[in-house]
């Protein structure tokens, strides 16, 4: 066991008898249409529907063209606008917002053509420039939100970031790590370790580093986890008793989970297979993810920001015969992550996903670049969160693989066969 | 729509409307919507000696009857009709179901039809009504904040006031007024008189719309009966014609925010088929969920020239015994706000003025009644306007 070099902060004292805060979600039902805004929503993409006939575009989300009866599709669209009238809600019979009022909204006259309804940033007023973010709410559900913009110099995604987590409206759509408990699973490996420094750096409270044994002597002399705010603990999350012992350890508040553990070896099914490796990968990858998710979802759901977020491998969208076992472990991961994001939706609990191709590590030694550095990938975790984006690709090839197969993913699933 | 496809419309002849029944409105009521419909046919029982069986045409308004529709009810209420309609129009079902009850027994279809809006007000219920009143809002109001209507009109408001440089005391003269009108009607739930600064001085709810400005929601229920002259000679109900109507959806859909209603599509059509103009009218019964509405009201409906709704505003007695009088049991800002049946109440207000049988003060010598509805705000306005002028036998 390591020897923790920085001992936890005490938890808050707490009365066992308080009535704990309720965290109701934003209001949930929505048309099919609408899912389908949220699913493009959830990659990051502003997008509306355009009319395959005479181009218009539309908003609500509709069904058939209003102006040709035509059918729809949905296109990235510009994210410019301008507001056409603004109010601040100050009374609301849904509990969700009645706990966060005032609210601010009003309407913005796109400059893709429709007029939308939209969260508004503090201080717009009719006639300004706005530059429009499509989000995902506390419901999971999509969301436009209006951000003041320059018409010559819109703001930089990360500007955006920051007027969205300094917003006390905003900051309901992202995932804040400033004064955060975070957990990360796999601190041994370099993508783990760089997200702690990361995430240190990001200002969280505190940054668990969950380090699976055995300890090396290396860890005393660690400069990441020795670093203020940084508390190194035994995690093995093929291990349920070390996945308890270590959430107890905790023992306050833990606001954000980040799951980087994988076992990544090579080998096919009948050939080159090797059976243990592929069971270790099912136990690190699918296995652990359930782990993990099962012994931390009631404590992140009794949390105002509450997050999981996950790191897997773009191998997850198809089976690859040089890495069955890894790819087949990642796919079930992506199954479970689904699965528990569906669970999750009615406690507001965010549940992000962040693919990546091969990182720069030694289980991909024997590969030729593009490799993905830790750091870069750390980098996109954190945007992940500053952004609330449910999913993200880091990296050309998860992008290319990404893009292959929301295209046709029949074909991706041959192509990448060796 | 071209001129091609428009033909000239013909007169209500041969139709009255008659019978207007308000069942008292409650704050809250945990009887179902059916049971405010029985009450509102057990008034008109009360008041015409029909039965059941005796009515052949059944027109029925509600957001609360879920799950059912007009279907339901006629069996839920022992109705045999050879004629049935059900208008989902909100604000404007009142003018509707009037303009298409006309029709039915004009053409034969229906001697006798009974048109009916109940809604009730449990608790809690207003949020559900809300949570699920359209898609569009559904999707794309509802989530930005949940302020319902209220919201909806905090950005109408904002624009007109811009727009047409009114003020909140110019809106506070409307709500005034109707308070006013309320103080000697017995049913309105709201009749302590109400000051200008008192008005003000309200806590805001969605800027600039602040608690006078908004209706109170209630259960309640509204009827009356549509029928030919001679039954309702017969049977010696008080009448009285319909002059003319309109009726228009989705109207002005390229404007950005909604400045207009369909009224002022259709106003031209309105007073020629009527034959009067909007000076000849006693009263102006308007929809009243907003000041706003029924400032847009009063310039799209010809009662002031277009873009001089302020000074119209500041100028105008609204009172039962001034210029114009206007909403005289109080509206829905004073009188409340009972769902569908709000869109009901305008009628059968205008209708007791000019039949002489008003819940309070009477405006001496009416004989004409304009009145006007406004529904449904299914995104980001309302869609549905309606109106109608109505004269005394």
């Amino acid at each position: 066991m390591t020897t923790p070099r920085n001992p936890l902060p005490p938890p808050a004292p707490r009365d066992p008898l308080a009535r704990p805060q309720l965290h109701p979600v934003a209001p949930g039902a929505r048309s099919r249409a609408m899912q389908a805004m949220a699913a493009r929503a959830a990659q990051g993409r502003f997008v509306l529907q355009a009319c395959t006939v005479c181009g218009t575009a539309t908003y609500p989300p509709r069904d058939a063209c209003p102006r040709c009866w035509g059918t729809l599709a949905w296109h990235d669209q510009p994210t410019g606008g301008r507001v056409l009238a603004n109010t601040v809600i100050r009374v609301s019979t849904d509990p969700y917002f009645r706990d966060r009022l005032p609210w601010h909204m009003g309407s913005i006259q796109l400059d893709a053509g429709p007029v939308v309804l939209a969260h508004l940033a503090r201080g717009l007023e009719p006639g300004a420039r706005v530059t429009m973010r499509l989000m995902l709410d506390r419901g999971g559900n999509a969301a436009l939100f209006a951000l003041p913009s320059d018409a010559a110099h819109p703001p930089q995604p990360e500007q955006g970031a920051t007027i969205m987590s300094a917003d006390p409206q905003g900051r309901t759509f992202v995932v804040p790590v400033a004064g955060a408990t975070v957990l990360v699973s796999d601190a041994r490996q370099p993508v783990g370790r760089a997200l702690v420094g990361a995430l240190a750096a990001a200002g969280a409270r505190l940054v668990v580093a969950g380090l699976p044994g055995p300890a090396p002597m290396r860890d005393a002399h660690d400069p990441v986890l020795g670093l203020p705010g940084v508390q190194p603990l035994p995690l093995d999350v093929t291990d349920p008793v070390s996945v308890a012992e270590t959430i107890s350890r905790i023992g306050g508040p833990l606001d954000i989970v980040i799951n980087t553990a994988r076992h990544v070896r090579a080998g096919g099914v009948s050939h080159d297979g090797n059976l243990l490796g592929h069971h270790r990968a099912l136990e690190v990858s699918a296995m652990g993810l359930a782990r993990l998710a099962q012994a931390t979802a009631p404590i992140l759901a009794g949390r105002p920001s509450g997050a999981f977020l996950d790191v897997l491998s773009v191998k997850a969208l198809a089976g690859d015969a040089g890495h069955a076992g890894f790819a087949a472990a990642e796919a079930a991961r992506l199954s479970l992550l689904q699965s528990f994001r569906h669970e999750m939706r009615s406690t507001g609990v965010r549940v992000l996903e962040v693919f990546t191709g091969p990182t720069d590590d030694a289980d991909h030694q024997a590969l030729p670049p593009p490799k993905v550095a830790p750091a870069r990938l750390a980098a996109a975790v954190l945007d992940a969160l500053a952004q609330g984006r449910e999913q993200t690709c880091v990296g050309e090839v998860a992008r290319e693989a990404m893009r292959r197969w929301l295209d046709d993913p029949a074909l991706f699933a041959r192509e990448t066969q060796p | 729509m071209s001129s091609s496809t428009k033909r000239s419309r013909m007169a209500y002849d041969g139709v009255v409307v008659a019978a207007p029944i308000t069942v008292p409105y409650q704050r809250f009521s945990s009887e179902p919507a059916h049971g405010w419909a029985g009450a509102a046919l057990r008034a008109l029982a009360r008041e015409t000696a029909l039965g059941p069986r005796d009515l052949d045409g059944f027109s029925f308004s509600s957001f609360s009857a879920g799950p059912d529709t007009a279907v339901g009810l006629v069996q839920h209420l022992g109705l045999m009709p050879r004629w049935l309609d059900h208008v989902p129009t909100g604000g404007a079902s009142g003018v509707m179901a009037l303009r298409r009850a006309a029709r039915a027994v004009q053409c034969g279809d229906a001697a006798i039809v009974a048109c009916v809006a109940a809604d009730t007000n449990q608790i809690d219920s207003f949020r559900h009504t809300l949570a699920t009143f359209s898609r569009f809002s559904q999707d794309a109001v509802y989530p930005y904040g949940f302020g319902g209507p209220n919201a909806t009109f905090a950005l109408i408001t904002q624009a007109y006031m811009h727009e047409h440089g009114v003020t909140r005391a110019d809106f506070g003269r409307i709500c005034l007024a109707q308070r006013a009108n309320a103080g000697s009607n017995p049913l309105a739930l709201q009749r302590n008189p109400l000051d200008l600064e008192t008005y003000l001085a309200a806590r805001p709810i969605a800027d600039p719309v602040h608690l006078f400005d908004c209706v109170m929601p209630c259960a309640g229920a509204e009827a009356f009966v549509v029928t030919t002259p001679e039954i309702a000679a017969a049977r010696g109900w008080p009448a009285a014609r319909i002059m003319a109507t309109i009726e228009r959806h989705n109207a002005y859909p390229d404007d950005l925010v909604q400045r207009r209603g369909g009224w002022a599509m259709d106003v031209d059509e309105l007073w020629a088929m009527a034959g009067i103009g909007p000076g000849d009218i006693d009263c102006l019964q308007a929809y009243d969920d907003y000041p706003v509405i029924v400032a847009m009201q009063l310039e799209d409906l010809g009662f002031c020239p277009p873009g001089t709704i302020a000074r119209f505003l500041r100028e105008t007695h609204f009172g039962i015994d001034g210029t114009l009088p206007l909403n005289t049991n109080g509206g829905q800002l004073s009188a409340g706000q009972a769902g569908a049946a709000g869109g009901y109440q305008n009628l059968t207000e205008g209708l007791r003025q000019i039949l002489h049988c008003p819940l309070g003060a009477q405006v001496p010598g009416a004989r004409r009644a304009a009145i006007s509805g406004f529904g449904l705000v299914n995104y980001d306005r309302g869609v549905c306007t309606a109106a109608a002028v109505i004269e005394a036998l």
